[in-house]
């Protein structure tokens, strides 16, 4: 059983603090996935986790220990590196085998348990050669070997994928949620990209600055973002976000170009007269008639003009824009799309999201 | 055949200035093991008529005439004096190469550029300066004397040259060897030193070369037996009114040897460390 807790975890460099006090519970066979921007401060926390950059402020509990002051090997983690960080002049087996001998395990069961983890991973002909031999999956491959080998309570990923070509990133993708299945472990993952974390994530962290933005399951944080940054990191294309006013009386938000839409009901109650408010419109709610997915829902309409269409097979991306800022659409079941040419669009209201204009909150969470 | 031209031109050029280098150190070698009256002919004999080995006997005080030179003494002298030097160089240049190369502090590279402008001043500039302290502390003919000079001689190169090598592996090498147990001392030992080592064999040739062959320096502050290294001895070949070019000429050889051996011996470290950012960068 490890539980991972940070508690008013801090790291300043000098003056300038990068992580600012976060709170977050990890809980045993979790795998948690910390996203944001680069320069958010998720690497950082990372490696406070792995013990090999100092803490500030705070503390970090892995299982009932607290290991604030404890150094990188006896915190019994493992870590997977960007750039894979394998000993260059062991071999792959070496490689594996590196951890358990400064462990001073027995040499048998270092071959046994070596042999078990290149077995899970696939690169048991691999054994003999050097890291410069092998492919970028391969290495990967190793690296993951090598964390698992020394069965540690904590798995740190620290965007492991990053340096893979797009085909490799999403098998590697999906071998690592294979793995996590298999070797059932916690996991903290750290990512800058949102469908990495969408795909492999039992519970999403969303950084900004060094702070929490919002924690959640991915639907969470998909179908109820915190705030206008969330809303537009998570999800692809991103969340059209448009400046309204709220209109109580009419019922409505109004828009820029005199356009405006039905007030979602379910925002009603927590909505002002005259708030100023951004409307979060995600594409997928956002089709011509007859091409969308949430046809069947309450809706309004919107006629609006095409400027570009994207077509990707089975949807077209359609961008358009409202009071000069731009706002895409996606047409599910495509037909041809003229340039310019003026289409009528069905959103599907009750899943538009309202932030509040000041700060970005969603008016449907409370603080 | 244009390429085949080049080829044979850049042969030709090769072999010129390899003569122009090697044509000296040749001549040097062949004196070792010609006579004296030989060497001195006029017109000059080009190809040797006979070698032999008396020059070395009468070095080594063997054969029938004598040089009284303690050429074991001087011997000694110089290999205590370059390997000491060399140990501490090394040492200090692996921990001082390692913290310019990991670690940031204050004055990281106002230190860095000192040392490296320390290299400009010619060593014979401090020669007297040195002469006057070491002769107030009592340093003049130790050996310990020669060692401390070329200790500081060969620091800034050598912790530059460590440095850049340290520099060349990731820091995550050692992270992630911390996190798979080891202190950072032993991550340090088991993966940062093995990977910069052709670096930090070349940074002790070249330190060692230099204190086993410098003059200017040794010959100012060494006196007797007790601290003289080989090439000061050279001179103890020349006389008033003669110089015994045999003799100095065969020491010199003897000189050349060790060193020879030593620098064929880490070649292909050598090639490794001198080429290394080339390759990598």
């Amino acid at each position: 059983m490890t539980e991972v807790r940070l508690a008013n975890l801090t790291k300043a460099y000098g003056n300038m603090e990068v992580v600012h006090a976060i709170d977050l519970d990890i809980a045993d066979n979790e795998f948690l996935v910390l996203v944001g921007p680069s320069g958010c401060g998720k690497s950082t926390t990372l490696r406070m986790i792995a013990g090999l950059e100092e803490i500030t402020g705070g503390t970090i509990h892995i299982g009932d220990r607290v290991v604030n002051d404890l150094a990188p090997r006896e915190r019994n983690v493992s870590m997977v590196f960007q750039n894979y960080a394998l000993y260059p002049h062991m071999t792959v087996r070496e490689n594996l085998g590196f951890g358990l001998k400064i462990a001073k395990v027995a040499e048998q069961d270092i071959g046994t348990r070596v042999t078990q983890a290149a077995d899970i991973l696939g690169i048991a002909e691999l054994m003999e050669r050097m890291p410069a031999e092998l492919s970028g999956g391969q290495r990967q491959r190793v690296a993951m070997g090598r964390a698992i080998v020394r069965n540690p309570d904590v798995f740190l990923f620290d965007e492991p994928l990053s340096n893979l070509d797009a085909k490799l990133r999403v098998q590697m993708r999906t071998e690592i949620k294979k793995l996590h299945r298999r070797v059932e472990n916690t996991v903290v993952y750290v990512t800058h990209d949102q469908v990495e974390a969408m795909t492999l994530a039992d519970r999403i962290v969303i950084m900004r600055d060094g702070y929490i933005e919002q924690v959640g399951t991915p639907l969470e944080v998909f179908n109820e973002p915190a705030n206008t940054f969330v809303g537009s990191f998570i999800g692809s294309p991103p969340m059209n976000q448009l400046d309204g006013i709220v209109r109580l009386a009419d019922g409505d938000i109004s828009l820029a170009d005199g356009l405006s839409i039905p007030i979602p009901q379910r925002t009603r109650a927590r909505l002002s007269e005259g708030q100023k408010v951004v409307v979060g419109i995600r594409p997928d709610d956002l089709a011509p008639r007859g091409h969308g997915i949430h046809d069947s829902e309450a809706s309004a309409e919107l006629e609006l003009s095409v400027s570009i269409s994207e077509p990707l097979g089975t949807e077209t991306l359609l961008f358009t824009s409202i009071g000069g800022v731009e706002v895409q659409g996606k047409m599910l079941n495509p037909r041809m799309v003229a340039p310019d040419e003026r289409m009528k669009f069905v959103l599907a209201v009750d899943r538009v999201h309202i932030f509040e204009a000041a700060g970005g909150r969603n008016v449907m969470i409370d603080n | 055949m244009p390429k085949r031209l080049n080829a044979v031109v850049s042969w030709v050029l090769t072999f010129l200035v390899m003569v122009i280098i090697g044509l000296p150190g040749l001549w040097v070698i062949l004196s070792g093991f010609r006579p004296n009256r030989e060497i001195l002919a006029k017109p000059a004999v080009w190809v040797p008529e006979r070698l032999s080995l008396d020059n070395f006997a009468a070095i080594f005080g063997l054969g029938d005439t004598q040089v009284a030179i303690p050429v074991a003494n001087y011997f000694a002298n110089s290999l205590v004096i370059a390997v000491t030097s060399t140990v501490i160089a090394i040492a200090i240049g692996m921990s001082g190469g390692y913290a310019f190369a990991r670690f940031r502090f204050r004055f990281k590279n106002g230190v860095f550029l000192g040392l490296m402008l320390s290299r400009t001043v010619p060593g014979i500039a401090l020669s007297l300066p040195v002469f006057m302290v070491w002769s107030r502390i009592g340093l003049i003919d130790t050996q310990f004397g020669l060692i401390l000079v070329y200790v500081a001689l060969n620091i800034p190169f050598t912790i530059w040259l460590i440095d850049g090598f340290f520099r060349q592996i990731p820091k995550e090498l050692s992270e992630a060897g911390q996190v798979d147990g080891c202190t950072r001392w032993q991550a340090f030992w088991r993966i940062e030193f093995p990977l910069a080592r052709s670096g930090i064999a070349s940074a002790a040739i070249f330190a060692f070369l230099t204190s086993w062959n410098e003059y200017a320096l040794a010959s100012n502050l060494t006196r007797s037996t007790d601290s003289k290294t080989l090439p000061v001895g050279l001179m103890d070949f020349t006389a008033q009114f003669t110089i015994d070019w045999a003799g100095m000429c065969a020491m010199a050889v003897i000189i050349i040897v060790p060193a020879l051996a030593l620098t064929f011996l880490v070649q292909k470290h050598l090639i490794a460390g001198l080429t290394f950012g080339g390759v990598k960068g």
